[in-house]
């Protein structure tokens, strides 16, 4: 299992073609391709060009773009939100990886031992995953404010509480994921090496440090660098969790305290300032720039990993 | 070498391997404890919206977790009221969300199979350009597209439940070719020789030949779009017309957004409504869903 699911684009091997095979396949083309290839200029490849470009415009429709040069992205810098909402972002990806990976490893490491009903739990703890993102944010939001409405109070009027609670929301979420991607991991180390160990009067942390976890350390990779990422786009919960509230001024400007990088990004486009898309499409351009980055690093340090094995 | 051969058997691995299973028993049953206790804890949200389904709207918020009993009972009429909330018939948005996700999902599978092959098989320039640029797709997030998307999407009328399907293919296509391709790759030429020496043409090979041997990735694709598309938010509200066509989520975040005025009971009724399908889904292809979600780690 881990290793389809390392992203490893090979190249495409040049095989010995067989003529007979291929000459006749080429003039079907249109059929083939077709669908998928027009599909994906319009959903993707088309957006993602104009995406670009409009975010060296002015506009307010796609329509009357006008373009002004590099000046939307100075202006995404001087937003306070946006640069708040980064840091926010960046904490909040960090505490969730840390939280989220040593728990899920945990899980994995406890189930991977032979106990009655394994199984159960490990259905029990993948379920969360398959909820949808906005009924997750409206079930937690019922939740919390059951709890904190005792004290006469919810989770939209403070920040701290919005952080958590969106933290154990997640955490509640995906730790079931990556415990599949650990279990996998666990299950590929040989027995004779814990053997081994155990014979050689290695202890359980001495087995669990100096055996266990260097023998996963590629599920390890993939785990932090998914919830990684996962923490950095982040939107659903966010939104139907706190919608960004509470709202604090700052320099005389509204600010929302848990809004979170694509969030903010949605806000802008279509908030009631719509002379600020210019400003948003260039927020936009570079949260790709960080997705796609942290993605790359991803693939580098998977890539590494197997050399060395 | 002769020495350690013979006191191999002196380690006697039976009595050892007793042993260690003895001591560790014990652990094992804190363990399942331990776990069993999580388990609850971690099934409790969901029994809490079965709980509340039923509860009168003014206690939800009061008595969250308390069983709804005596004045706080309310009973089916929330599922009754739920089903016209908000001024639009919940019915409607099952309904959108079923065919959307379904022709969305068979129309991925079938067009992105059948491009992943002929882009492995005939590896033309203009194939590599089109298999690089899905993979590049993979990792760009959907805001960065956004605005743009469903402005074409809204020019090209792809805002109804029956043309957004296109605007999922284009967007999915990415990781769904990426894996046929990485699958149809492991596939010997040699079969799809034969029948081409039997006089099968490209589209006979590959419905007839290849199609079938694609199944174990039509399996975990499906079921990655399939989720994928079920729980999806923001595209089909960005893209289809909003007073006219509302998906589960969108329906859902609609009333969340106006919290406090509705009748939190009856939001809980349809959120049952929508999540129970979604276990059912699980409990029955749980294996397939595992394997499925842990390929597509990819794009997570």
């Amino acid at each position: 299992m881990t290793n389809t699911s390392q992203p490893k684009p090979k190249k495409l091997p040049n095989r010995a073609h067989n003529n007979a095979l291929t000459r006749p396949m080429r003039k079907w083309f249109p059929l083939f391709m077709g669908p998928m290839t027009a599909a994906f200029i319009i959903g993707f490849v088309w957006p993602f060009i104009q995406g670009i470009y409009l975010s060296f415009c002015k506009f307010r429709t796609v329509s009357d773009a006008e373009f002004v040069g590099f000046s939307n992205y100075p202006k995404a810098f001087e937003d306070a939100s946006f640069m708040r909402s980064f840091w926010y972002t960046a904490l909040f990806a960090i505490v969730s990886l840390v939280i989220i990976n040593v728990l899920a490893f945990a899980v994995a490491l406890a189930l991977t031992r032979e106990i009655k009903g394994s199984s159960i739990f490990r259905t029990v703890f993948f379920m969360p995953n398959l909820i949808g993102g906005i009924v997750l944010g409206y079930i937690w939001s019922m939740i919390f404010d059951g709890i904190l409405s005792r004290f006469g109070t919810s989770i939209l009027e403070n920040k701290d509480w919005g952080f958590w609670g969106l933290i154990i929301l997640i955490a509640w979420q995906q730790i079931g994921y990556m415990m599949i991607i650990y279990i996998a991991g666990l299950n590929a180390i040989p027995d004779d090496l814990l053997e081994a160990a155990e014979i050689d009067g290695a202890n359980r942390w001495q087995s669990l440090f100096r055996v266990i976890i260097p023998n996963v350390m590629p599920s390890i990779t993939i785990c932090t660098f998914l919830s990684l990422t996962n923490g950095f786009k982040l939107f659903d919960q966010n939104l139907a969790l706190t919608e960004g509230k509470p709202i604090d001024m700052i320099d005389l400007e509204p600010v929302k305290q848990t809004e979170m990088l694509a969030l903010n990004i949605y806000n802008t486009f279509y908030g009631s300032n719509t002379a600020a898309r210019g400003t948003a499409q260039a927020k936009a351009v570079m949260f790709f720039i960080l997705v796609a980055g942290l993605s790359l690093a991803q693939l580098s340090f998977t890539r590494k990993r197997e050399v060395q094995q | 070498m002769a020495k350690n051969v013979t006191q191999a058997p002196a380690l006697d691995p039976k009595l050892m391997s007793g042993l260690n299973k003895k001591s560790r028993r014990k652990n094992y049953t804190a363990l399942t404890v331990v776990l069993s206790i999580i388990s609850i804890v971690y099934v409790l949200p969901v029994l809490a919206v079965v709980i509340n389904s039923f509860k009168e709207n003014t206690y939800v918020k009061t008595n969250t977790f308390d069983l709804p009993f005596g004045e706080m009972w309310k009973g089916l009429d929330n599922f009754i009221k739920g089903m016209t909330f908000g001024d639009y018939p919940f019915w409607r948005c099952v309904l959108y969300s079923v065919v959307i996700t379904v022709i969305s999902t068979a129309l991925i599978l079938i067009c992105t199979s059948m491009a992943a092959w002929y882009i492995d098989r005939v590896n033309s320039i203009l194939c590599k350009t089109i298999y690089y640029l899905c993979v590049f797709s993979m990792v760009v997030p959907f805001q960065m597209v956004m605005f743009t998307l469903s402005h074409t999407a809204t020019t090209l009328h792809l805002n109804t439940p029956w043309t957004i399907p296109i605007v999922y293919l284009g967007f999915g296509a990415g990781l769904a070719t990426f894996m046929f391709v990485g699958f149809v790759k492991s596939i010997p030429l040699e079969i799809e020789e034969a029948a081409a020496i039997d006089g099968c043409g490209p589209l006979r090979i590959f419905f007839f030949v290849v199609f079938p041997m694609l199944r174990p990735t039509m399996i975990s694709v499906g079921i990655l779009e399939l989720m994928w598309i079920w729980n999806d938010y923001l595209l089909p509200y960005l893209v289809l017309d909003r007073n006219e066509y509302r998906t589960i989520p969108i329906h859902i975040q609609f009333l969340k957004g106006s919290y406090g005025v509705v009748d939190l009971g009856a939001s809980m009724a349809l959120i049952l409504l929508s999540i129970i399908p979604v276990i059912i889904f699980y409990l029955a292809c749980q294996k397939y869903i595992i394997k499925g979600v842990a390929a597509g780690a990819v794009k997570g």
